[in-house]
C-alpha cells in the first residue's frame, strides 16, 4: 500500500505544475530567435532580455564602465531627457529594470497590454539611443560611488571581493562587477558610448517572453526593440583561473560578527556528473533546513542563523561555494564544522534516505518556480543563455531521479576537495587558524 | 538609476490594490478561525498560511523578542513531531516552508503540489496547541536567534540606527521595541516565556487560515474543517489593546556615530494616523503623498534634491500605512560630496515647506493613479504577495471588505485631500531626526 502511494506521488510530482508551460520557439525576419510562453490570463507581458558579456567585458582599467552604462540606460534616450523618461515610464505604468551580472546585462521589462507599442518604444531608445548627458553621468557616477564606499565597510562586499580576487588572478572575475572608486572616477563618457556599442550586440542576445502577447507580434515587437543593435560586440573574455589554496585567510574588520565565504572547484552544466553534483550540493548545504551544514552548524550547535552551500557556474568558472556568519567567538568552530562535514561527505558519501528525500524535495520545488510571468520568463533566458534545449523542463526532473547512490556518492569521492576548501573570513575572528597571507 | 537599497528605511507593506473580489472567498470554522481561499488555477500549485494575531508589540514588558523566539521554537518539534520533523516532511513532499514575525502578526506557511494541502493543514494544526520542547533545543534556538540578530542589527549601522530611532519615535507603544528584541532581554528568553506567549495567544480564535493557489473552497473548507475544527476556542484570548503612543509635543532629534558608517544619511519620521477598518481615506492621502514627496524618479525630493538643487544621491519617502496602531511617515535624504547633513535636512524641511504652498501636480497625480491601477494587473501574476496582503490587513485590524475597498479609496483621493493630509502631518513636533554619521575625525 505504501508502495503504490510512494510512486503516485513522485509521478504526479515529476509533472511541471504548469502543464501550459508551452515554449514556442521564434525567428524573428531579422534573425533574432526567443522563446515565448503565452499566458492570456492578466493582461501584461514580462520580457526579459540579455546579453551576454556583462561586466566581464571591462578592462582591468576601466572597470565599472559596463555598470555604469547600464545604470545610465534609462537616464535619458532618443528625445527625452532623465526626467522625461521617468515620467513617460511612469505614466504608461510600465516597469524596466536594468542590471548588470559578471557574465550578462539582463533588462527586465514589465508592460501592459493597453499601452505595449508605446512602452516598447520607450524600452528601444533607452537601449538604442540612450543619450549619456554629462548631467546624468555625473548624477550616476555619485550614486556609484556612495555605493562603493559603502561596500568597503561591509564585511560581506569585503568577503566577497577578496575570495574573487586571490582565486581568480587577472580575469575581469577577480576584479569587482561595478569597479573600483578609482576606476569609477575615472571614467569619461567615451568609455561608457564604448561599453554601450561593445556590450549590447545582436550576437549575444537572448530573449524571453511571458504573457499577453502571440508569436507574430512579438516577432515584430523585437525587430523594432533590437533590429538596429549592431551587428557583434566586444569579444568575450577566456577561460578564467580558479586558484585555490585551501587555506583559511583573514580580512581584520572591527565588527562584531565574522562573515566567511569558502568555496572549492565546482562543475560545469554539461558534464555528465552534473545532476549527480547538484543532489549533493542540496544534501550538503543546498539552502534547505535539512541540509548537513544547517542541521550541523545550526541545529545542532546554535552557531549561525545560515549556512548555505551552492554552485556557481560562470560561462569561464565553475566553483562550490558556501557562506556562514558566526559571532567573532565562534566563527572559527564553525569553520571547523564546515570543514569536518566537508570531508566526512568525501569519505563517507550520503544514504539511500538522503538521496530519496533529495530528489522528492528537488523534483517537488521544481514546478514551483514557475509561479508567474516574470519567474517564467526569467527561466526560459536563463535556458538558453545555459544552451538547454526547448523541452529541458520536461526532462529535468527526470535527469534528478536518474541519479544513483552509487553515482552520488563516486561524485562525493571525486569531487569533494577539503584539501583546496578555502576560507576568506572578514571580522576579529578569535581562535582560528589562519593562512598567512 | 541605481538602487540604493541599503539605505531604505524599512520594509513596509507596499500597499497594492486588491484582486478582483470574484476569485476571492472567505468564511470562519466554528471554532472562531477565519479563512481566506485564493484561487489561482494557473499552477497545481498552493500557498498554505496560518497567520496569528499577535507578533512583538503584544509581547509583556521585559521579554523582547519573545514572539519572533517562539516562531523558531515552532519548529521544534510537538507531541508528535519530532524536532525538525515539520520542516523535513514538507520537503519530503517537494514543498518549502518558513515563518515570519512582525510587530502586530507571526505567519508559517509553505509552499507545495495542490495535492498535499491536507498534510500542511494537519502539521500546523498539531504545532497550534501540542508544542513540546526540551531544555537544550530551547537553549540552542536561542544562541541561532541571536546569531539572527548578529546578522541582521549588530554588524550592520543602519539597523543599529533604525533601532534607536524607532525606539525615540515611540514613547509608549511597543513598535519602539524591536522584533527581535533587544539583545539583554533575548539572552534572557527560555522556554516558559516562550510557553506563556504561546498559551495565551495561539488558538484557532486568535489565527487566520489563508489558502491561495490550485484549490476550490469547498476543497478547503472540508479541510479546514477536519484539522483546525476540532481545537476548541481559546475562551481566555485577551483583548488586544496596546499601550497607546501619548500625543508628541516636542521634536526629537538623535545623531549615531559608527566607525562602519561609510555613507551618511539623514532620516525624518512623523508620526502617523493607519488604514483604519471602514474609515481608509486618510491613510490613502498619506499613501499618495509618500508618492508624490519620495516614491520613484519623477517625485518631489527625487526632482528637487537630486535633479534641481544635486545636494542629493538618494531620497525617498515611506508610508506604514497597513499596521494595527498609528504608524510613521519618513523621509530619508542622503547627501551628495560636500553636502552636510545640516545642509541635506535643511534642503528636505525647504521642499516640504516649497510642497505645502504650491501643492500637487496634477500631471503627477494621474501618473501615480495609473500605476496603482496597473499594480491591480501585475499584483494578480503572484498569488503569494495576494495572500501576504489578506494576511497583513486581517492581523492589523482590516476586513477583507477593506481590502477589496483600497483601489477605489486609492483612485477617489484628490489633490485637496492629500494637501490636507500632508499640512496636517508634517508639524515638526511631531518628529524625529536622526543622522547617520562615521566615527568623529580628530586631529
Amino acid at each position: 500500500m505504501m508502495r503504490f502511494v510512494w510512486a503516485t506521488l513522485l509521478l504526479v510530482l515529476a509533472l511541471p505544475a504548469r502543464a501550459d508551460v508551452e515554449i514556442q520557439e521564434i525567428t524573428t525576419p531579422g534573425g533574432i530567435n526567443a522563446w515565448l510562453v503565452e499566458e492570456r490570463s492578466i493582461p501584461f507581458t514580462a520580457l526579459e532580455i540579455r546579453f551576454r558579456g556583462g561586466a566581464s567585458l571591462d578592462s582591468a582599467d576601466k572597470q565599472g564602465a559596463t555598470g555604469l552604462m547600464v545604470s545610465l540606460l534609462e537616464e535619458g534616450a532618443g528625445d527625452l531627457d532623465a526626467r522625461a523618461f521617468a515620467r513617460e515610464t511612469e505614466s504608461l505604468a510600465a516597469s524596466f529594470n536594468y542590471r548588470l551580472a559578471s557574465d550578462a546585462v539582463r533588462i527586465s521589462a514589465r508592460f501592459l497590454s493597453e499601452n505595449r507599442d508605446q512602452a516598447v518604444q520607450l524600452l528601444r531608445d533607452s537601449l538604442i539611443r540612450p543619450r549619456f548627458d554629462d548631467d546624468a553621468i555625473e548624477r550616476v557616477r555619485a550614486q556609484l560611488l556612495s555605493s562603493l564606499r559603502s561596500d568597503l565597510k561591509d564585511p560581506r562586499a569585503i568577503a566577497a571581493k577578496r575570495f574573487a580576487a586571490m582565486v581568480h588572478g587577472n580575469h575581469p572575475y577577480a576584479r569587482p562587477q561595478d569597479g573600483t572608486i578609482e576606476t569609477v572616477t575615472a571614467l569619461t563618457r567615451d568609455d561608457i558610448v564604448a561599453a554601450h556599442q561593445g556590450a549590447l550586440a545582436r550576437d549575444r542576445v537572448y530573449v524571453g517572453a511571458v504573457g499577453d502577447i502571440g508569436p507574430d507580434e512579438l516577432s515584430a515587437l523585437l525587430d523594432d526593440l533590437l533590429g538596429e543593435l549592431p551587428e557583434t560586440g566586444a569579444p568575450l573574455p577566456g577561460p578564467a583561473p580558479v586558484s585555490l589554496d585551501g587555506g583559511t585567510h583573514v580580512v581584520t574588520f572591527d565588527t562584531p560578527q565574522s562573515v566567511a565565504v569558502f568555496g572549492q572547484p565546482g562543475i560545469n552544466r554539461d558534464d555528465p556528473d552534473f545532476f549527480a553534483l547538484f543532489v549533493l550540493d542540496h544534501i550538503l548545504g543546498g539552502g534547505s533546513f535539512e541540509s548537513r551544514l544547517m542541521q550541523e552548524v545550526r541545529e545542532k550547535r546554535g552557531l549561525t542563523y545560515g549556512v548555505y552551500s551552492y554552485l556557481v557556474d560562470k560561462d569561464q568558472a565553475q566553483l562550490w561555494q558556501g557562506s556562514v556568519a558566526s559571532a567573532n567567538d565562534r566563527v572559527a568552530q564553525a569553520v571547523q564544522v564546515i570543514r569536518d562535514e566537508w570531508k566526512k561527505l568525501r569519505d563517507g558519501g550520503v544514504t539511500a534516505e538522503e538521496l530519496q528525500d533529495a530528489k522528492t524535495y528537488l523534483t517537488g520545488a521544481y514546478p514551483l518556480r514557475f509561479d508567474g510571468n516574470g519567474p517564467i520568463a526569467n527561466i526560459i533566458v536563463a535556458m538558453q543563455m545555459e544552451g538547454l534545449p526547448v523541452d529541458y523542463i520536461a526532462t529535468r526532473n527526470d535527469k534528478v531521479n536518474d541519479v544513483t547512490l552509487e553515482q552520488v556518492n563516486r561524485v562525493a569521492a571525486e569531487r569533494l576537495d577539503p584539501d583546496r576548501l578555502t576560507f576568506v573570513v572578514v571580522g576579529q575572528p578569535e581562535g582560528l587558524d589562519q593562512t598567512a597571507d | 538609476m541605481l538602487r540604493l537599497t541599503a539605505f531604505v528605511l524599512a520594509l513596509y507593506a507596499l500597499a497594492f490594490p486588491a484582486l478582483a473580489r470574484d476569485n476571492v472567498t472567505s468564511f470562519s470554522l466554528d471554532n472562531g478561525m477565519d479563512v481566506v481561499v485564493i484561487e489561482d488555477h494557473r499552477a497545481s500549485v498552493v500557498v498554505h498560511m496560518v497567520w496569528y494575531r499577535a507578533g512583538s508589540a503584544d509581547e509583556p514588558p521585559g521579554s523582547s523578542g519573545v514572539a519572533h523566539f517562539l516562531e523558531h521554537l515552532l519548529f521544534r518539534g510537538t507531541e508528535n513531531l519530532a524536532p525538525g520533523e515539520f520542516s523535513s516532511t514538507v520537503a519530503r513532499n517537494g514543498g518549502s516552508d518558513n515563518a515570519f514575525t512582525s510587530y502586530d502578526y507571526t505567519a508559517y506557511y509553505q509552499r507545495v503540489a495542490a495535492d498535499r494541502l491536507g498534510l500542511m493543514m494537519q502539521m500546523e494544526a498539531d504545532r497550534m496547541v501540542n508544542l513540546k520542547l526540551t531544555e537544550s533545543d530551547v537553549s540552542t534556538e536561542r544562541e541561532v536567534i541571536i546569531e539572527e540578530r548578529n546578522q541582521r542589527v549588530e554588524n550592520d549601522p543602519s539597523a543599529l540606527f533604525r533601532e534607536q530611532k524607532n525606539a525615540a519615535q515611540y514613547l509608549n507603544h511597543r513598535y519602539g521595541v524591536p522584533i527581535i528584541g533587544w539583545r539583554h532581554e533575548m539572552e534572557a528568553l527560555d522556554q516558559a516565556k516562550a510557553r506563556a506567549f504561546y498559551d495565551r495567544y495561539y488558538s484557532p480564535n486568535n489565527a487566520i487560515l489563508i489558502v491561495a493557489g490550485d484549490v476550490q473552497p469547498d476543497e478547503v473548507r472540508a479541510l479546514a474543517e477536519k484539522h483546525y475544527g476540532p481545537i476548541p476556542a481559546n475562551p481566555d484570548l485577551p483583548e488586544r489593546a496596546r499601550p497607546q503612543e501619548p500625543p508628541q509635543m516636542a521634536e526629537r532629534r538623535m545623531v549615531f556615530r559608527d566607525a562602519r558608517v561609510a555613507q551618511p544619511y539623514v532620516s525624518r519620521s512623523y508620526l502617523a494616523p493607519e488604514r483604519d477598518s471602514g474609515a481608509q481615506e486618510r491613510a490613502a492621502a498619506l499613501e499618495t503623498l509618500s508618492e508624490i514627496l519620495g516614491g520613484g524618479a519623477t517625485s518631489v525630493l527625487n526632482e528637487t534634491l537630486q535633479f534641481d538643487q544635486k545636494v542629493a544621491v538618494f531620497t525617498g519617502a515611506y508610508y506604514g500605512g497597513t499596521s494595527l496602531d498609528d504608524t510613521d511617515f519618513s523621509f530619508i535624504v542622503v547627501p551628495a560630496p560636500g553636502v552636510t547633513l545640516e545642509q541635506a535636512e535643511a534642503a528636505l524641511d525647504e521642499t516640504l515647506a516649497t510642497f505645502l504652498e504650491t501643492g500637487v501636480d496634477s500631471e503627477q497625480l494621474e501618473r501615480i493613479k495609473m500605476q496603482m491601477r496597473a499594480s491591480q494587473v501585475y499584483g494578480r501574476d503572484s498569488v503569494e504577495s495576494l495572500a501576504n496582503r489578506y494576511g497583513r490587513a486581517l492581523t492589523q485590524g482590516l476586513t477583507i471588505e477593506d481590502v477589496h475597498d483600497w483601489p477605489d479609496i486609492l483612485q477617489s483621493v484628490t489633490a485637496k485631500d492629500v494637501m490636507a493630509a500632508a499640512r496636517d502631518l508634517l508639524d515638526r513636533r511631531r518628529s524625529v531626526t536622526g543622522y547617520l554619521m562615521g566615527e568623529e575625525v580628530t586631529q
